[in-house]
């Protein structure tokens, strides 16, 4: 067996005469954290439930640990979903719902009564095994749905936007505990999701999808450093797009001429010609702000004016208006000190290195 | 699931118009009815106003205890029947599309339009030795001679069955429409197969329709009597038909309510026992199913 646990091969899905999945391919290695990441309507969701077997591929083929699933039904394959809304058994205990798929297998009593209790432990409800489902809390109830997927030891487990339902606070801590108890059991995890702080943070490797394909594959931090195109950028994390046109290239270094604006150095990428035109790529937490021109080392250096500012906590979020009259986000840690902050309609200097910038291949 | 507020209280007088209906019209006859099940019949008729059990021992009779065996019989029967055929009917509307649930709970309901008699009697046409059934089934040439079912105990179930297939329905229908069907899957998922599926999760999420189809349907076919008397003929009766014969054609009023109080009893011990079962195994919030 290869090093794959799934491949998906030019599969398309229609859902009446919409296409749902349009001709993917994705290979997931075996133990791999891999996220699938995009909008609601993106065909993340329709992709999982292919993998389960609720819906089958209308072309193309889907391998589960080397073996095709084509005709195999839900209940015979080598996985386990995590759905959204938990869907626990309501009549069942906590120990009924995580014991059933064990039981289903005809697994002796007490192997089922081993394993659901180191599955319990690991989900940390060890003394919640008699409770009803209607008796736990939201977290809880997300622990038991986990549980009752790792518990059969399945070859990837399918996680649809487990955390959706959660608090903010409680879904951090959940990002934190599934990483680790994913890499303590070594299982593939595909965990799909439209939260892309949920999918950097955990995943080994995270797929961009719109519209039913996939735009990009790559580690997180591939990802956010390098997106392929604007969709990529602006969904994953927030982007400044600069359209301008290649003037002059050095070996590592773009000079980028956009109208109204001054001239702008970017890391030069491959496969890219003088003259082109081209959309730079602008993450706001890499750009600092000054009300001198001094140049203090920095590449780049372009006037503008604030136009709005939010006191986020952490985190100061301005607004600037360029002289082409575009608008940039910003933003900047806060220091506490209050004379650092910008006023609004102030005159500012913004600066960064010519690192910081990306080129899209596309 | 959205817990609902309670609704707010209404002042107790409102009752009033219900109690006296139900006293008048309802509990006062029933107990009049109980009284006259101890009387005798008078020789003309009537009753003659003693105190006996002897109508009660009377129904230890062989006649009528086939007959009241009968009865249990055909109304399990039809209980069965109706969950069997009702069951995958529920299911397969509560999972079409919005639209479509409307249009079949509609098809449904409409024979409840027309006069349950008259119901029964196209049955009459359809089951009778020239009728409807044998003429297909001959002209396909599936039997030789006709089949005998008119004036038979099969012709009863049939009828029974087409009668109260909707009150079996019905009430599958409201708990399969509330079935989480994300359950289903996750039963599926978990390794189960469709008779797991089923027996597992789908059926134990719908008991309560399960149970209130059943008493709906099962307690009608105990005392039902125009689809007996019509389709069963003379040579087979059930215990509606033995009521009505004691009290309009022997005349003997209180062998007549003798048999309706013990029919009566009969459905409430049924009913007691399986209230007793299920508040042993139940979560304790729920009152009842009914």
């Amino acid at each position: 067996m290869g090093l794959n646990s799934v491949e998906i091969r030019e599969v398309v899905k229609y859902h009446g005469t919409v296409i749902a999945v349009d001709h993917l391919s994705l290979e997931v290695r075996r133990g791999e954290f891999f996220s699938i990441l995009g909008p609601s309507g993106s065909g993340k969701t329709t992709t999982l439930r292919l993998l389960a077997g609720f819906e089958r591929p209308d072309q193309g083929e889907i391998l589960i640990e080397g073996r095709s699933m084509r005709e195999v039904p839900p209940n015979l394959r080598p996985v386990n979903l995590v759905f959204q809304s938990y869907a626990l058994f309501p009549h069942l205990t906590v120990f009924g719902n995580i014991a059933f798929g064990l039981e289903m297998r005809r697994i002796a009593r007490a192997e089922t009564q081993s394993r659901v209790h180191a599955a319990l432990g690991m989900v940390k409800l060890g003394s919640k095994h008699d409770r009803m489902p209607s008796q736990l809390s939201g977290g809880e109830q997300q622990r038991v749905a986990l549980a009752r997927a790792l518990v059969n030891r399945p070859a990837v487990v399918l996680l649809d936007e487990p955390l959706g339902a959660l608090d903010q606070q409680l879904r951090q801590e959940m990002q934190v505990e599934l990483k680790a108890i994913q890499e303590q059991v070594g299982i593939t995890f595909i965990y799909v999701t439209h939260h892309q702080e949920e999918a950097l943070t955990m995943s080994d490797r995270v797929a961009v999808m719109d519209h039913g394909r996939v735009l990009q594959i790559g580690s997180p931090q591939d990802i956010y450093e390098s997106p392929v195109s604007a969709f990529v950028a602006n969904f994953i994390g927030l982007s400044n797009l600069v359209e301008g046109r290649i003037a002059s290239m050095t070996d590592a270094r773009c000079t980028v001429s956009v109208p109204d604006l001054p001239t702008i150095l970017v890391r030069r990428p491959g496969g890219v010609v003088e003259g082109s035109q081209v959309t730079v790529v602008l993450r706001p937490e890499r750009l600092s702000l000054a009300r001198d021109v001094h140049r203090n080392g920095f590449d780049n250096t372009v006037p503008a004016r604030i136009d709005k500012t939010i006191y986020n906590g952490s985190e100061m979020h301005y607004l600037l208006r360029l002289s082409n009259s575009a608008l940039w986000k910003v933003r900047v840690p806060n220091s506490g000190a209050e004379q650092k902050r910008f006023l609004n309609g102030e005159a500012v200097f913004v600066r960064w290195n010519a690192d910081e910038g990306v080129i899209l291949s596309e | 699931m959205p817990r609902r507020a309670p609704l707010p209280r209404l002042p107790g007088w409102l009752l009033m118009p219900s109690l006296a209906w139900l006293g008048i019209f309802f509990f006062i006859p029933l107990l009049l009815v109980l009284v006259i099940s101890f009387a005798a019949r008078g020789t003309y008729g009537g009753v003659e106003w003693t105190f006996s059990l002897a109508n009660y021992a009377t129904l230890l009779d062989p006649l009528y205890l086939t007959i009241f065996v009968r009865s249990l019989a055909l109304a399990l029967g039809t209980t069965a029947f109706c969950l069997l055929l009702g069951f995958p009917l529920a299911y397969y509307i509560a999972r079409a599309p919005l639209r479509w649930q409307g249009i079949w709970l509609l098809l449904v309901m409409i024979p409840f339009w027309t006069n349950f008699l008259v119901r029964t009697y196209a049955w009459m046409f359809i089951l009778r030795t020239e009728g409807l059934m044998n003429t297909v089934l001959m002209n396909l040439g599936l039997v030789a001679s006709p089949v005998e079912i008119l004036y038979t105990d099969g012709a009863i179930l049939i009828g029974l069955v087409y009668g109260y297939l909707p009150f079996m329905v019905l009430p599958l229908y409201a708990a399969l429409a509330r079935l989480d069907y994300s359950l289903v899957e996750a039963a599926w998922d978990l390794y189960a197969s469709a008779w797991n599926v089923f027996w597992r999760v789908i059926l134990p999420l719908t008991k309560p329709g399960v149970i209130a189809g059943c008493i709906l349907v099962f307690i009608p076919s105990l005392g039902a009597f125009i689809t007996p008397d019509l389709l069963g003929g003379a040579r087979t009766m059930m215990l509606g038909n033995l009521i009505q014969h004691e009290y309009l054609v022997v005349r003997d009023w209180p062998f007549g309510s003798a048999i309706s109080f013990v029919l009566m009893a009969l459905v409430l011990l049924g009913m007691m026992v399986y209230l007793e079962v299920d508040r042993g195994r139940g979560d304790g919030r729920r009152p009842s199913v009914w």
